[in-house]
């Protein structure tokens, strides 16, 4: 299972390396929408405001959606499905080989919006890089269950407008412990509860992606 | 004759017991010391909620797990499933509804940033997304294996909003009916008006449910035969 997943995800990352679709398109996209999220608050409130972390996630949020559907687009090339089909993997390493390669994208997002947090929206660096393994353990539990439902979406009618509207709500407590992590760690406080939350999402997503990955790619 | 009975008495059992509870909950039952008459809003509210978030959610992840096991995989309990999900769109609703009245006088709010309350919005919003998913796919198995993973992903979300009063500092009361030891909180006429009331709108949910598994039989057996209807009319014409 391990090394079916370490297959895949190194596909799926020099497909990305070799499009370049990461560089050029969706970290432009994140940078430009978190300008943006400070130009909403206005030039007053956008250096001193206590939402930075709220704005970083949200931002994230749309960024991981883009990197969903793309992720799911590269199986979606005629013949692509059946010939993974052939080739007999493990369903559970393929669905751990997605979501790795998917989370190595959100880090390398991640860590680029970060710096643009601190720049932008003057978010303390210190109290950024305290939060920074749980921001890392939050877009790993959002890159699991974004394969996931990717795959629910994948091919159907409106797929890239459905994947929004199933993602979002479930994104939402993955948003809220994160952001609340965040707060805690630039404000001072508790930590230890919201850790245990995005520990048991992402413990959940990882289970239920390893048993029922199969079920969704079943033909 | 057994069951045939018990599904002719589902529809007027129903509706003795919910007009019990209404006439219970408005004219028998006292006001109450601090909620005054607001409280008669509460022998609804726990009901609906309690059919929205176990009964018929419950039902709808059980039919899913049921689907995705390949030994009881049907499209009976796919059906099940879809038509447990579309009622419990309703009763979410509900249960949002009569909480937001009851809470405007008591809280000064329709709306309130409070974790059950988000939750169980949360949880409404995945229900219909469920929905749009069905709508989505057309083939038969596909549609069914994907939105049974998607409903049982939805499932983490019900203990969360169960159990959010007591992880969270909410604005939503925690346990009222029962201590944590299981102590009865509620009493006389208040305690039987609410266990009628939990009783009546459970089988509302099963009546609803009934007519929607019924409906949806004769949906599948219409678009059927009216395929059926358009191939053997293109045959006539020789269109092949």
């Amino acid at each position: 299972m391990i090394r079916v997943a370490l297959l895949v995800a190194a596909k799926d990352l020099r497909i990305e390396l070799r499009s370049r679709v990461l560089l050029w398109q969706v970290v432009p996209f994140g940078v430009m929408a978190l300008l943006l999220s400070g130009l909403a608050l206005g030039p007053d409130h956008a250096g001193n405001s206590s939402a930075g972390p709220g704005l970083f996630y949200l931002v994230t949020l749309f960024v991981a959606l883009l990197m969903i559907n793309r992720s799911q687009a590269i199986e979606g090339t005629p013949g692509t499905k059946a010939s993974i089909a052939t080739l007999g993997l493990d369903p559970a390493g393929v669905f751990l080989g997605k979501s790795l390669a998917l989370a190595v994208e959100l880090w390398v997002t991640g860590l680029v919006l970060l710096g643009g947090a601190v720049l932008v929206l003057h978010t303390a660096l210190h109290g950024a890089l305290v939060a920074l393994p749980s921001i890392l353990v939050t877009l790993g539990a959002m890159s699991a269950a974004g394969t996931l439902y990717g795959a629910i979406t994948a091919g159907g009618d409106g797929s890239a407008t459905l994947l929004p509207v199933l993602t979002l709500p479930a994104f939402a407590p993955l948003l809220i412990a994160g952001e609340r992590s965040f707060s805690s760690a630039l404000h001072g406080g508790a930590l230890w509860e919201w850790w245990v939350i995005l520990a048991v999402a992402l413990a959940a997503y990882l289970a239920v992606g390893i048993l029922l990955y199969g079920v969704l790619e079943e033909s | 004759m057994m069951k045939q009975l018990s599904q002719r008495l589902l529809g007027p059992v129903t509706l003795v017991l919910l007009a019990l509870t209404f006439w219970l909950g408005l004219w028998i039952t006292p006001p109450d010391k601090i909620q005054g008459n607001l409280v008669r809003l509460l022998y609804v509210h726990p009901a609906v909620a309690w059919v929205a978030l176990y009964v018929s959610f419950g039902t709808a992840t059980i039919a899913s797990a049921l689907y995705l096991w390949k030994r009881t995989r049907s499209f009976v309990v796919d059906r099940i499933a879809y038509c447990a999900m579309e009622v419990s769109v309703v009763f979410i609703g509900l249960t949002l509804i009569t909480g937001s009245i009851w809470g405007r006088p008591t809280w000064g709010v329709w709306w309130a940033w409070d974790a059950r309350l988000t939750s169980t919005a949360i949880l409404g919003v995945l229900a219909l997304g469920y929905l749009a998913l069905r709508r989505a796919n057309d083939d038969p198995a596909l549609r069914a294996r994907r939105s049974a993973v998607f409903a049982i992903l939805s499932a983490i979300n019900v203990p969360i909003i169960h159990f959010s009063v007591q992880w969270w500092k909410t604005l939503h009361q925690g346990a009222t009916v029962f201590t944590s030891t299981r102590t009865l909180l509620v009493h006389g006429s208040m305690a039987w008006t609410l266990l009628i009331s939990f009783l009546g709108f459970t089988l509302l949910f099963f009546w609803l449910l009934r007519a929607r598994y019924r409906l949806e039989v004769q949906r599948e057996t219409m678009t059927s035969a009216t395929l059926d209807e358009a191939l053997a009319s293109r045959r006539s014409e020789g269109a092949f």
